[in-house]
């Protein structure tokens, strides 16, 4: 019998990698099938093209640079859901396919691999579509099947969209795959909160600042309703719960993690008001993402024994 | 007023495996080896010849300085004085003595006044038995006049260990003297017996006898990991935190372990020396899974081999708990006054990571009841940046593993951290 003599801890917790990535998809499936029932068999073609191709993409990096092959870690899935999640039905697949190889290759797999990555690849994907084929991640549907302007445009005016508050919480407008309904996206950030994937410092700080500013700054003589609108409108829920939560860009200090989702919350709410276009989310993230480290650095913890006064004489 | 102290983790504590044999089973090893050292400190130099014929209780080792003496566990004649295999992974000089099972022992005179009690702590060579095997002398010492409250540590709270709670269920008089003893020493305001609520029967049994005990508190606190460690179980009961680099005196209290105080008891009132404790002999790879009352120097060896024996896959033999004992390669090395626990781990328990990964998810900071940052000293270890560690405060860390318990990514952080440590020593000592 050989005894293995090694570090202590001797025994470790149930919580993996790949059992994390299962549930952020289990997560957004909610909001995928509320996509679906909105937008048809083409809304999970789109999505699982774009998981595919993630997959695809770091498995031929992985051949390609002689490393581990990582795709069993389940992180090119999320990515490439998430991605979809972001991108409206009509989107070509040749583009959304380009998307998500853009995703894994460039932000991903060249900046280090998991955990290592400065930028969400899903954002920053869409970001970089959005400026090489904007056409393409900009032709949404109403309820009967023809092009329709989303709540956000009417938001632009300022207007407050024609749908109900009602409508909005549950899908009912035209939008992203997976951006449309607050209610199935809350209850997927619920399900991760359960299974202590993410804290709820993040989405709490971002949904917040929002939800504070578009009081305080509201653009219409109903500030309470444009305060829900602004919430429930455009990727705000996605991008709290889902993507500004993302492990690897984002705070691993508690109170970093605050920081930065106010951070997030006031830059949103500053691109849909001064911005080109109408959504900031994307755009607030990325830019929070790259200050991550810098937050890390500035907020930090309070040394254990350093307590002044209170308690400790 | 309730307490919490920050992080902390939820183990499987698999306790429940090495209770059903409820009973303290008594070994009488053939031979022990006793080490020369067995306390933070200077080792003892052996006051006995090959040869000669040694009683039960009597020192056969002392030395000078920071140092307890050790004693024969069982009456018979010494066969060697030389190096032996240690539990720290290295040789270390120890007295053998064969067992002739005759049983006769010494004892030392009844200690009375403060002066006795303290010399009686020290002949009786008692250390931590917690682990740490700080020499309980110099603790009391020190504690003296400087401490509002002391504490006696039943936490417990490394997974499968029940000695201390083994000693609680059937022996709480011993504890409850012992800590009489020391209050009486050390004046304190308060006296707390700290005990994590999932040792229900042993908390059972002390609600019986504390009226007994008006100068006692029991504080139940809720079970968490590492609850037992100094500084955590000072701010749970009291809320002060231990400064950096500092002693818990510091803050006003004194902390001993349970078997400690019970072995103080033995030694003030019916003048015996540490030379048996109860050691948990537990794990999936072993047979039969239970208490012992061992005397010091018992081979883990022949404790496995009471115990059953070892199944044909196991991987890991601990010394100490899961989380922070020591893995052993050799078996002949002897039970040590801190020595609470043989594990007996079998394969896949672990499931170290080939390719370690972090994913950035913050778990190891919330975690860290040090309030630490564990990926980020994990990051500047490998990269060779000091500066960046001593920032960090790496020397703070107790290598309890909640953070590398917790790690998704199954990095080797305590490991990783030992390295880093040693840098930052070897960078102070430029």
């Amino acid at each position: 019998m050989k005894l293995t003599v090694a570090s202590s801890p001797h025994i470790r917790g149930n919580f993996r990698t790949n059992r994390i990535m299962a549930d952020v998809m289990l997560a957004l499936t909610p909001a995928l099938a509320v996509g679906v029932v909105r937008f048809g068999m083409d809304a999970l073609i789109l999505t699982l093209v774009t998981m595919a191709t993630a997959v695809a993409a770091e498995w031929l990096y992985s051949k390609l640079t002689k490393t581990r092959n990582t795709t069993v870690d389940g992180s090119a899935l999320v990515t490439g859901m998430l991605l979809a999640m972001t991108l409206p039905h009509t989107c070509p697949l040749w583009l959304a396919a380009l998307g998500s190889v853009f995703a894994i290759l460039f932000v991903k797999c060249l900046c280090g691999g998991l955990g290592q990555n400065i930028f969400n690849p899903a954002l920053a994907a869409r970001a970089a579509m959005m400026v090489l084929y904007p056409v393409g991640l900009t032709r949404y549907m109403g309820v009967d099947g023809v092009t329709a302007a989303t709540p956000l445009h009417h938001m632009v005016m300022p207007a407050l969209p024609e749908e109900s508050v009602l409508d909005m919480f549950l899908g009912n407008c035209p939008g992203s795959i997976g951006e449309i309904s607050a209610l199935a996206l809350l209850v997927g950030g619920a399900y991760l909160l359960w299974r202590k994937v993410i804290s709820v410092r993040i989405p709490a700080a971002y949904l917040g600042s929002v939800a504070v500013l578009t009081l305080v700054f509201a653009k219409t003589d109903a500030p309470i309703d444009w305060m829900l609108y602004s919430l429930f409108s455009g990727g705000v829920m996605l991008g709290a719960i889902f993507m500004a939560t993302d492990y690897a860009t984002s705070p691993a200090t508690p109170m970093g993690q605050i920081v930065y989702g106010i951070g997030c919350g006031a830059l949103t709410v500053f691109f849909r008001y001064f911005g080109l276009f109408p959504e900031g989310v994307t755009y607030a993230i990325l830019l929070m993402n790259a200050l991550v480290w810098f937050i890390d650095r500035l907020t930090p913890i309070r040394r254990f024994g350093t307590v002044k006064g209170g308690d400790n004489q | 007023m309730k307490h919490l102290f920050f992080g902390g983790i939820h183990p499987k504590y698999n306790k429940e495996m090495s209770k059903r044999t409820p009973e303290i089973r008594r070994i009488e090893p053939d031979t022990v080896v006793i080490p020369m050292l067995q306390h933070i400190g200077a080792p003892c130099t052996p006051l006995v010849k090959v040869g000669d014929r040694v009683l039960k209780g009597q020192k056969i080792g002392d030395g000078e300085g920071l140092c307890v003496p050790v004693h024969a566990s069982v009456s018979g004649v010494v066969k060697a004085i030389e190096p032996r295999p240690h539990v720290r992974g290295t040789l270390i000089n120890a007295v053998v003595i064969a067992n002739d099972f005759k049983n006769e022992s010494v004892t030392m005179p009844h200690a009375d006044n403060d002066d006795e009690i303290l010399h009686a702590i020290r002949e009786a060579g008692i250390v931590g038995m917690g682990g740490a095997a700080f020499p309980g002398n110099v603790k009391a010492l020190g504690a003296m006049g400087n401490v509002d409250t002391l504490i006696a540590n039943g936490c417990e709270c490394e997974p499968y260990i029940t000695a201390d709670d083994t000693l609680l269920r059937t022996n709480p008089t011993e504890v409850l003297e012992g800590m009489l003893i020391l209050r009486r020493l050390l004046d304190p305001k308060r006296t707390v017996l700290a005990v994590e609520d999932n040792k229900t029967e042993a908390i059972a049994e002390l609600k019986k006898l504390l009226p007994r005990y008006p100068d006692i508190e029991l504080v139940v606190l809720p079970t968490r990991y590492p609850q037992g460690s100094e500084k955590q179980l000072i701010q749970a009961v009291t809320g002060r935190q231990v400064p950096p680099g500092q002693l818990p005196v510091k803050v006003g209290c004194a902390v001993f372990n349970v078997s400690t105080f019970a072995a103080i008891c033995r030694a003030a009132t019916e003048g015996k020396a540490l030379t048996e404790r109860i050691v948990t002999v537990s794990g999936e790879a072993i047979a039969e899974p239970q208490n012992f009352m061992v005397p010091i120097g018992t081979s883990f060896h022949d404790l496995i081999e009471i115990a059953g024996g070892l199944h044909d896959k196991t991987e890991r033999v601990i010394s100490g708990g899961p989380m922070m004992g020591v893995a052993q390669g050799d078996l002949s090395v002897p039970v040590v006054k801190a020595t609470n626990s043989i594990l007996c781990l079998l394969k896949d328990v672990n499931g170290a990571a080939e390719n370690p990964v972090c994913l950035r998810c913050g778990k190891c900071v919330t975690v860290c009841p040090m309030r630490l940052q564990p990926l980020y000293m994990y990051r500047f270890t490998n990269s060779g940046r000091v500066d960046e560690l001593n920032r960090m405060n790496l020397m703070d860390c107790m290598e309890c593993g909640s953070c590398a318990f917790t790690c998704p990514g199954k990095l080797p952080l305590v490991e990783t951290f030992r390295k880093g440590k040693q840098m930052v020593r070897e960078a102070q000592k430029k």
